[in-house]
């Protein structure tokens, strides 16, 4: 049971039933001089155990700040967490102390970052980094955790390991150092892997190398993988499920075959019809009109009705609910029969 | 030369080395980054040739050397029929009004201390003859209004304006001395995904409306396909695939292409398991060193002994229409890019 272990900590393989992660209707906002920033409006998705969630979204969409705030690395203030539950194995680590989250935060969930040349240290070699997990962590002499450090390498594939885990970041190219990212977070077998941008900054030779490499090590863990992306190729080939983000909420849930079939929110069908298509050559490409919202000063109602074809009257006064669509969709737009039964462009 | 008026760019054997050198005094060359190293392609006016290549490849080097704003090592850019690569003074300063640049991040590449205004009609400031002074104004607005933008905004700065926005201003800048030839390097690449469109078809419509003529350099493959008349295919410094965008996509032979195009995600789940890939292994070699004979053999699955010999030259291979470097060269149709 959750409730004996010190500290109130989620047990280990904890309850067998319900999400391994749930987030629930989570709110972030930060105070600005400008005014307050609600970056996150009530953002819901589950992540079980072997199953891969990818969240998509444009940049101010809050995919990367839901992420942060899951780890509990926000910088609190300027963000406040005023609503909202993180339930990790029924536990709301929201409600943990300091030090019980940091016994979760690398060892239970952890994060690759997006550009791991930022994300490491320059003046210290790779080995040293991968390892500090394992002294920090589990208590491990420094010999002791450059052999971890070997093994993981290794593990990520890595050529000749054993010499080049003394090297620094920057002798690596740049997949090589998201490799070493991906080493080491996991390096305790975190039961959820959050990736922020994996492969963004790399090439697509490099990007199936990585995409493999983590699907991969998911299969031999059964980890929770939540993929933080823009890519619509990337979603298309790595996710079971799909949540799309748009100005701090979730616009559309669903697996990943009926979305990319039948998008049942105007901002999904909109970003799918606008992927440069090899029959529509030469035509104008699709584009979805205007500019993402300002997050100081969202659209009244539903925040994506200025650039919606489908927009009414009430979608200015209502902000419409994430309707249930069946037992795995929803979408939030008041007319998304309508856009269920439109034809893609 | 009957067909010689239709193109405007000519580029032949292409070559840019920079040096690597030791010591502090004493400068010593102990070698070269070979970044591009032989390249030719022909352009003609109301095209677009794609290149596509992984990062290091010689793309923006290539870029700036049809600028000028690298001399080559050897061989010339023609253009209209004059080498750029060989200019001076004011001649040079007259051929580059012909060839403009979008940069690839808007971010960086517009002053933040300049207004609109300004940054648009500095090309102006150095080509006076373009515009008289009195009608500067005028013609920054018509920019403006040819990029979708309001005019009325012309005193407004940089940070006024979205990443979209600002790639516009960029574009503007690019087409103020008329230019023929306008090289992009990723221009799409650092704007959100419901923003690259609109970019793409503004590209496209001022194509149409100016008859430019496009060097479109991108890693997108999709994006490239859909712009491109032609694509070529970059490998350390060198094209291993030339030719028409239908023969690249659909029939590329060399192996390196397909697996570039396999490498591509495809955004349809719809049958994802059955999908053949071929995945690269390792990182592209140093062009400071790159391996004897063909340049991709250290992971290529076709490699002989032949292709640590032999250079494969860039030619039409048979079985293919289209020109391509590899003694192995065979159609292969299993890859698709959507």
């Amino acid at each position: 049971m959750t409730k004996t272990t010190p500290d109130a900590l989620p047990a280990e393989g904890g309850p067998g039933d319900g999400p391994l992660l749930a987030v629930d209707n989570l709110h972030v906002e930060f105070q600005t001089r400008a005014g307050v920033v609600r970056a996150v409006n009530g953002v819901s998705y589950t992540v079980g155990a072997g199953e891969t969630l990818a969240v998509l979204g444009e940049s101010g969409s809050g995919k990367s700040v839901t992420a942060q705030a899951i780890m509990g690395i926000l910088d609190m203030p300027p963000a406040v967490i005023p609503k909202g539950e993180i339930r990790f194995r029924g536990t709301d680590l929201l409600k943990l102390s300091e030090d019980a989250r940091t016994q979760v935060r690398g060892q239970r969930i952890a994060m690759i970052f997006q550009d791991a040349l930022s994300a490491l240290n320059p003046v210290f070699t790779v080995g040293w980094q991968i390892s500090e997990m394992f002294r920090v962590h589990r208590g491990m002499s420094k010999a002791d955790g450059m052999k971890k450090a070997v093994e993981l390498m290794d593990r990520v594939r890595i050529p000749a390991a054993r010499q080049r885990v003394h090297d620094y970041p920057h002798q690596f190219s740049g997949g090589m150092r998201q490799r070493i990212m991906i080493a080491m977070s996991i390096a305790l077998d975190p039961e959820v892997l959050i990736a922020d941008e994996p492969t963004t900054a790399l090439d697509v030779t490099v990007q199936a190398q990585i995409m493999e490499l983590l699907a991969d090590l998911q299969r031999e863990s059964q980890m929770g993988l939540i993929l933080i992306t823009h890519d619509l190729g990337v979603v298309a080939d790595v996710a079971d499920k799909i949540a799309v983000m748009y100005a701090g909420r979730i616009v559309e849930n669903a697996p990943v075959y009926d979305i990319y079939k039948a998008p049942a929110h105007p901002y999904t069908k909109g970003l799918l019809d606008s992927i440069p298509r090899v029959d529509l050559k030469g035509q104008e490409l699709y584009a979805i009109k205007g500019l993402p919202p300002n997050l100081l000063d969202l659209p009244s109602g539903c925040s994506f009705n200025p650039r919606c074809p489908y927009r009414q009257d009430n979608c200015v006064t209502d902000a419409p609910p994430l309707y249930e669509i069946s037992g795995v969709r929803s979408s939030a737009c008041h007319y998304w029969r309508e856009v269920l039964d439109g034809e893609r462009q | 030369m009957a067909s010689g008026s239709d193109r405007i760019l000519e580029v032949r054997d292409l070559v840019k080395h920079f040096p690597l050198t030791q010591g502090i005094v004493f400068k010593k060359q102990i070698g070269a980054i070979k970044a591009v190293d032989g390249v030719s392609f022909d352009l003609n006016r109301g095209e677009t040739l794609g290149i596509v290549g992984e990062s290091g490849c010689g793309k923006s080097t290539l870029a700036k050397v049809l600028m000028a704003l690298e001399r080559p090592t050897s061989g010339s850019v023609k253009i209209d029929g004059r080498d750029i690569a060989k200019a001076r003074g004011g001649e040079l300063k007259r051929m580059r009004r012909n060839i403009q640049m979008v940069m690839q991040d808007p971010y960086t590449s517009l002053n933040p201390r300049m207004t609109v205004g300004d940054i648009i009609g500095e090309p102006y400031e150095i080509h006076t003859e373009v515009a008289p002074k009195g009608d500067r104004r005028t013609k920054v607005q018509e920019l403006l209004e040819v990029v979708g933008l309001n005019p009325d905004h012309i005193n407004r700065y940089p940070h006024q304006f979205s990443g979209g926005q600002r790639q516009r201003i960029g574009i503007a800048r690019g087409l103020a001395l008329q230019p023929e030839i306008i090289v992009c390097d990723e221009p799409v690449s650092a704007l959100d995904v419901s923003i690259q469109a609109q970019v793409i078809n503004l590209l496209e419509r001022l194509q149409n409306e100016f008859n430019l003529a496009y060097i479109f350099i991108a890693h997108d493959l999709s994006v490239v396909r859909h712009i491109s008349d032609r694509v070529g295919v970059m490998y350390l410094g060198k094209f291993v695939e030339l030719g028409k965008d239908t023969e690249i996509y659909d029939r590329p032979a060399h192996p390196y292409t397909q697996a570039l195009l396999s490498a591509v995600p495809v955004p349809d789940p719809e049958g994802r398991e059955q999908r053949e890939r071929i995945i690269l292994q390792g990182d592209p070699p140093s062009p400071a060193n790159p391996p004897s004979g063909c340049r991709f053999r250290t992971r290529c699955w076709k490699a002989q002994e032949i292709c640590a010999e032999e250079e494969p030259l860039l030619q039409i291979r048979p079985g293919t229409a289209h020109e391509s470097a590899c003694h192995f060269a065979e159609t292969h149709d299993v890859v698709h890019v959507g």
